[in-house]
């Protein structure tokens, strides 16, 4: 039997892995949701598609709101995947943890930049 | 565990430089690699994702600027080396989202979680996410 408790205890950050589980299906259906609303706009849209259609499509609160679900949603979803990647593939707890902790700021940094954006216009 | 218990090989870590080229992937496990690659693809290229919402939203000036990106460059990147990054993103969006839907098909579907079915439904998010690739990517292209 492998020794994978005490101090050779392997730390992933994965636990009991239903929880992440279900979020990735969660932040998949609501970004699926978003995109959904997206194409809808642009497809069924009149006229060019140019600056005024598409930042007339973030206008909107619901879509500002829509968004800010899915970028919020997406950086849950993208931590889940890239735990799961750094887990099977870094060994070294020093190694995985640094990856761990840059894929953290990554996505804090990313998802910050996405709520600029929205709500500067 | 008695301590006359033989110890008995362990596999533990994952080796894929020196195991993978001897296997034999089914169509399933090229689907399921295909979503972990293309999800990555997307996590580095996240940034550039949100550049491209920065620069088409801030300002019609800024839109302006974004869409000559593709055709000028910028600096000594050229225009064609942007679009091809949105080629990669485009089928890496393409793949992740289909091989997902797969993933919760097969989850919400008992009768789904058979081999064939493993198999056919491979195959086809395989073929979906090139055919559209290549009919996205032909007009981002201006093939059309």
């Amino acid at each position: 039997m492998s020794v994978n408790y005490g101090s050779k205890r392997t730390v992933v950050g994965a636990h009991y892995g239903l929880r992440d589980w279900l979020a990735q299906r969660g932040t998949a259906v609501i970004m699926t949701i978003f995109t959904i609303a997206l194409l809808a706009q642009v497809i069924f849209s009149r006229g060019e598609i140019g600056y005024d259609l598409w930042a007339g499509i973030f206008a909107s609160q619901w879509m500002k709101g829509l968004t800010f679900a899915t970028l919020i949603s997406l950086a849950w979803h993208v931590w889940v995947g890239m735990r799961n990647v750094w887990m099977d593939y870094a060994q070294p707890i020093v190694l995985r943890l640094t990856l761990q902790v840059l894929t953290l700021a990554w996505l804090a940094a990313c998802t910050a930049w996405g709520f600029q954006v929205l709500w500067r216009m | 565990m008695t301590e006359l218990a033989k110890k008995r090989q362990q596999y533990r870590n994952i080796h894929p430089i020196a195991d993978l080229p001897s296997y034999r992937m089914p169509a399933a496990a090229w689907t399921s690699i295909l979503h972990r690659i293309s999800g990555v693809i997307m996590f580095v290229l996240l940034p550039f994702i949100v550049w491209m919402l920065d620069r088409s939203l801030s300002s019609e000036i800024s839109y302006d600027a974004f869409t000559a990106v593709f055709r000028a460059g910028i600096g000594f990147v050229p225009g064609w080396f942007f679009k091809l990054m949105v080629l990669a993103l485009i089928w890496s969006y393409l793949h992740h989202f289909v091989a997902g839907l797969r993933h919760l098909w097969m989850d919400l579907s008992h009768s789904a979680v058979n081999k064939k079915f493993g198999r056919n439904s491979a195959l086809t998010t395989i073929v979906i996410a090139v055919v559209l690739t290549v009919v996205l990517g032909a007009k981002l292209f201006g093939l059309y």
